[in-house]
């Protein structure tokens, strides 16, 4: 009957059946359905870039791995590289060409993630630091917004059309679908000196079902709403950081379109144009970079709507969640610093409470 | 060009001089560090280290001489106080940490000449002319002073084992670095 | 901001673990035939060892005292048969390093005597100290897992004025059973045993805490305790680590305790219901703490149930005792969250053990661990609100003061947050070893000081000896010349006399 058990394992003896590769799926399906709409409205060029950016972003991954000597299925398998490049690849214009996509999926990855010591270790968002990356090395591909070509609708370029597409750039006869954004148009218009009142008829139409020039998954706010519901049900993010980037964003917008209706827009605009919503609920919510404190994810959360709202509304580009997601994710070391939660028999400050007697 | 050239110039040659001077008539004083270091060592001046006294082991450290492991009695403990207090980095891993060790008589080939308690620094030894000698095991700071001394080989240093109270959990071994 | 506090503010720690009670929590219990040698410990309990008083061949019988205590805080240790004192050396304990300790070994006669005991028929006319007394006496400690002398407790709960009692039946690790067992068959000691210890430390009430999974001993206790309006049944949500002190008093009274405090610091004392059946057999019965039910569990186990088995009982008897399907593949003393790793089973049981587990493969497979991805779980799940990943993550690069910044003193290692982690980080090694090594620093940081007093002494000491050395060689010097000066000065018979005699022995 007497037998040895080797060396002691530390107690819990039990643990959850949960891992970082369950979680990654979990938020990957709660992506997918605004991802799919995306693939309908905007036809065969959309997937094949979708589909090039996470395989670049899964090849810069094991490239990094292998090169430290590390098994790279093993990692791989745990999703964080495909989510990072689906991330990335939904923030992309719909038919930007293909090397955009491998230029911005090995960045992710490479620079974005595995330099910084790879999984949990990365101070900046990886898909948000490769988005600004090709932001500001091409302007001109990262800003050719399409107008919705429903996937089967005439006119829409089949799946080897797409192909060519994505590979060899946009045809010469297709020019004229390009629009620009609603955030993007109005930016325009009132740097011209056109106000809002004069060039609102002429803007991009508004929809919250997402028919409308934008990013490959980022224009169906209603998807995004449901599959950050869903992840918040799942509880792999909580409210604080959605609600408070968007409350970041609402209140500035009201208060200033209050003022003078004629220079600033109007709520609606900025939360369905742009990447207001899927910033506020797939983004930031990265646990990775963002604060794990209730109030330090408030702030957090807070600052990347309100830093959005003043990119977009005095700084040069049109859309700035990627920059005000980037910018409060170098605050994430200070606010886990201050915002500990409050310790059991100790005050806010860490000091033991006072008994009674 | 030869304009900003000359500029360039003569401005670093005059914040260079600024610099040069402040740094001859501006001088701080080294911080005088050697007490504090010596606060830290154990105090038993067992000349283990090489050096006569605790005090001189100080000195030496303070001057960068000597090694922050230089004090065995004082294990990983000592190493890593000093080497934070001076600033430098070390490998201890390599340090040859026996773990503590304390003396201990091996009553049978005592012969009690007194010799080990003259030499023990904490009076950890007690014992008189021709009767056995015993260590307290409480005192004895594990610095083998009284090996060295013993005429018989009487003196010997024994690993304290590790007890119920005292064992600690491995720190676990991740695999990732 | 009352509506935002609700939404921050909300109780949200601990676990849930799947609890695995069922069916050995519904077996009945069955009691272990009296063992032909037991290995009695001598430290059962917190505080100082235990002395044996007994000598190898003595006869001894069940209840008789073999070990006495030794110290303010510690207890003595009674045979937990009648027979022959066999030994007294050592045995492995039950200890993750699988060190031994010291036990007394008795060979039974098979006749399972009890040594005369002495009732208390009416323990509530004597005063409160006589209950401590025969608590200390009977060798009663915490039987939830601290295994504190109970008696010390009751003391501290008598100075502080302490109003509550609060009987812990949480009972919140999954598999065991012991309290839910002793709460169903035994609730009127439970109860009378509650009161006793609300006497000793002039209580007002109790509030007895049963997890809300365990109706029957919520139904049982309740029919005990309907006579006695001062003991109140109070049922609590099923939530990992309900049974701890701290958590329990929080959610049966609302109270806080401060960090650098005890529970009787803030009006309210707790015991276990095991404990308090042990305090009625020491008081209503005369008869010292010699038993205890262990609950046997585990998906290697053929009939997994409860037990009463006398202390001292090596745990691979009793693991034959209920059948084994298989090997088990862990062997674990106590409950799968905080439970001790055993390396082997010829380890003897202790006052402090509740169960034994034996995992079959699939409940001991540990997944590996893989990095930190921040996700917060296992803050989230920590009953105490500390941030156990930014803990582990100083720990893991030698940190240890850092670690200890984030008040990893207040962890009670309950292992919520590697229960939750979806990397599987063993977090609580990493907490055990960074308090362990930091205990270890501390005491020779003492050792150090200590040193430094015994050299500075020695060389105080040295200096004296030379000083009073030197002083006697000058007064001796100073003698010799006075004496000189007085045979250099004629006049004086009485040194001309001197002068003789030396000149004479010269």
């Amino acid at each position: 009957m007497s037998h040895a058990y080797g060396m002691p394992v530390a107690a819990p003896h039990t643990t959850t059946t949960n891992s970082p590769g369950r979680i990654m799926l979990l938020v990957m399906m709660a992506l997918a359905p605004a991802t799919l709409y995306g693939f309908w409205l905007y036809g065969w060029p959309a997937f094949y870039l979708w589909l090039i950016t996470i395989m670049a972003a899964m090849f810069g991954e094991a490239f990094c791995l292998r090169w430290q000597n590390r098994q790279a299925w093993a990692v791989l398998l745990d999703g964080s590289a495909v989510l990072t490049g689906w991330l990335l690849a939904v923030s992309l214009p719909p038919w930007a060409p293909w090397w955009i996509g491998v230029f911005g999926g090995l960045f992710a990855t490479m620079l974005g993630k595995q330099a910084f010591g790879g999984l949990g270790q990365n101070l900046f968002n990886p898909a948000m630091v490769a988005r600004v990356a090709l932001l500001i090395s091409f302007p001109v591909q990262m800003t050719a917004w399409m107008g919705p070509v429903p996937i089967f609708s005439p006119g829409a370029p089949g799946s080897f059309e797409g192909l060519l597409i994505i590979l060899r750039g946009m045809p010469s006869g297709l020019d004229g679908l390009t629009s620009a954004t609603l955030l993007g148009y109005a930016k325009t218009e009132l740097s011209r000196g056109v106000d809002l009142f004069q060039s609102t008829p002429h803007m991009p139409v508004l929809s919250f079902f997402g028919n409308r020039p934008g990013s490959l998954g980022e224009t169906a706010a209603w998807l995004i709403l449901a599959g950050g519901a869903a992840m918040m049900a799942l509880r792999i993010i909580t409210w604080h950081i959605p609600l408070s980037m968007l409350a970041g964003i609402t209140i500035p917008a009201a208060i200033m379109h209050a003022i003078d209706p004629g220079r600033y827009l109007d709520i609606g605009p900025h939360l369905l144009s742009g990447g207001a919503m899927l910033g506020a609920f797939f983004i930031a919510t990265d646990y990775v970079t963002s604060p794990n404190a209730p109030r330090g994810q408030l702030i957090f959360g807070f600052g990347c709507g309100l830093l959005t709202y003043i990119i977009r509304t005095w700084a040069g580009y049109p859309e700035g969640v990627a920059f005000a997601v980037l910018l409060m994710n170098s605050m994430t070391p200070i606010l886990d610093t201050y915002f500990k939660p409050r310790i059991y028999g100790r005050d806010s400050r860490g000091r033991p409470l006072q008994t009674a007697n | 060009m030869l304009m900003s050239v000359g500029s360039l110039a003569v401005m670093g040659l005059t914040l260079g001089s600024v610099l040069g001077v402040a740094s001859r008539y501006l001088a701080v004083e080294a911080d005088p560090i050697e007490a504090e270091l010596q606060a830290m060592l154990p105090g038993s001046q067992c000349g283990q280290c090489g050096y006569v006294g605790c005090a001189q082991a100080a000195a030496a450290l303070a001057k960068g001489e000597a090694a922050v492991t230089l004090c065995p009695p004082g294990g990983k403990a000592t190493a890593e106080a000093l080497a934070a207090r001076l600033g430098v980095k070390v490998d201890l891993s390599k340090v040859s940490d026996k773990g503590p060790e304390i003396a201990e008589v091996t009553e049978e080939i005592c012969i009690g000449c007194c010799r080990c308690m003259k030499v023990c620094p904490t009076d950890a030894i007690v014992g008189a002319a021709k009767q056995i000698h015993n260590v307290i095991r409480e005192a004895c700071t594990g610095c083998s002073s009284c090996v060295e001394v013993c005429p018989t080989e009487a003196l010997g240093m024994m690993p304290i084992a590790v007890t119920l109270q005292h064992w600690t959990w491995p720190k676990p071994a991740s695999a990732h670095h | 901001m009352g509506f935002l506090d609700h939404f921050l503010k909300a109780p949200s720690w601990g676990v849930h673990p799947a609890d695995h009670k069922r069916p050995a929590a519904d077996a009945p219990l069955r009691i272990f035939p009296s063992p032909a040698r037991v290995f009695m410990p001598l430290h059962q309990h917190v505080g100082g060892v235990a002395r044996p008083i007994v000598l190898v061949g003595q006869k001894v019988r069940k209840g008789e005292l073999i070990a006495e205590a030794q110290g303010n805080i510690s207890a003595p240790i009674h045979a937990p048969l009648s027979g022959t004192i066999a030994a007294v050396g050592e045995v492995t304990a039950p200890h993750p390093s699988g060190l031994p300790f010291k036990a007394i070994t008795i060979d039974s006669d098979g006749r399972n005597l009890w040594a005369d005991v002495e009732p208390l028929a009416d323990p509530f006319s004597v005063a409160p100290e006589e209950i401590a007394r025969r608590s200390a006496q009977a060798g009663v400690v915490g039987l939830g897992g601290a295994t504190f002398p109970s008696a010390v407790k009751f003391a501290l709960g008598k100075r502080l004025k302490v109003e509550t009692l609060i009987v812990n039946g949480g009972e919140c690790e999954p598999y065991l059973s012991s309290d839910d067992r002793i709460m169903r068959d035994f609730a009127d000691q439970v109860v009378d045993g509650a009161r006793l210890v609300m006497h000793a430390i002039g209580a007002k009430d109790a509030l007895v805490g049963i997890e809300d999974n365990k109706p029957e001993a919520i139904a049982a206790m309740r029919v005990a305790a309907a006579p006695y309006p001062e003991v109140k049944i109070c049922p609590v949500p099923a939530r990992y680590p309900m049974g701890s002190d701290k958590q329990l008093i929080q959610t049966l009274t609302g109270k806080e305790v401060p960090s650098d405090a005890r529970a009787a610091e803030v009006g309210v004392l707790v015991h276990n219901v095991s404990t308090c059946a042990a305090v009625h057999k020491a008081i209503r019965l005369g008869q010292p703490l010699v038993e205890r039910i262990v609950t046997l569990n585990g998906g290697a186990i053929a009939a997994p149930g409860n037990i009463y088995a006398p202390l001292g009982t090596m745990i691979g008897e009793l693991l034959a005792f209920v059948g084994m399907k298989e090997a088990p593949s862990r062997l674990i003393l106590g409950g799968p969250m905080m439970g001790t790793p055993l390396l082997h089973d010829r380890i003897p049981i202790v006052k402090g053990a509740s169960g034994i587990l034996a995992f079959n493969a699939a409940e001991a497979f540990v997944p590996e661990a893989g990095p930190c991805i921040r996700c917060g779980n296992c803050s989230k799940a920590c009953p105490m609100g500390l941030l156990p990943l930014e803990m582990a993550a100083r720990i893991r690069i030698g940190d240890l003061e850092g670690a200890a910044a984030f008040a990893l003193s207040d962890c009670i290692s309950c292992g919520c947050c590697a229960y939750v982690c979806p990397s599987h980080i063993p977090l609580v090694q990493y907490f055990s070893h960074a308090k362990g090594e930091l205990t270890a620093a501390e005491r020779s940081r003492l050792r150090t000081d200590a040193t430094k007093r015994l050299a500075e002494a020695k060389a105080a000491r040295i200096e004296r000896e030379n000083r009073e050395k030197a002083e006697a060689a000058a007064r001796r010097k100073a003698e010799r010349e006075a004496a000189k000066a007085a045979a250099a000065q004629p006049g004086s018979a009485a040194s001309a006399a001197v002068e003789k005699t030396e000149g004479a022995s010269a």
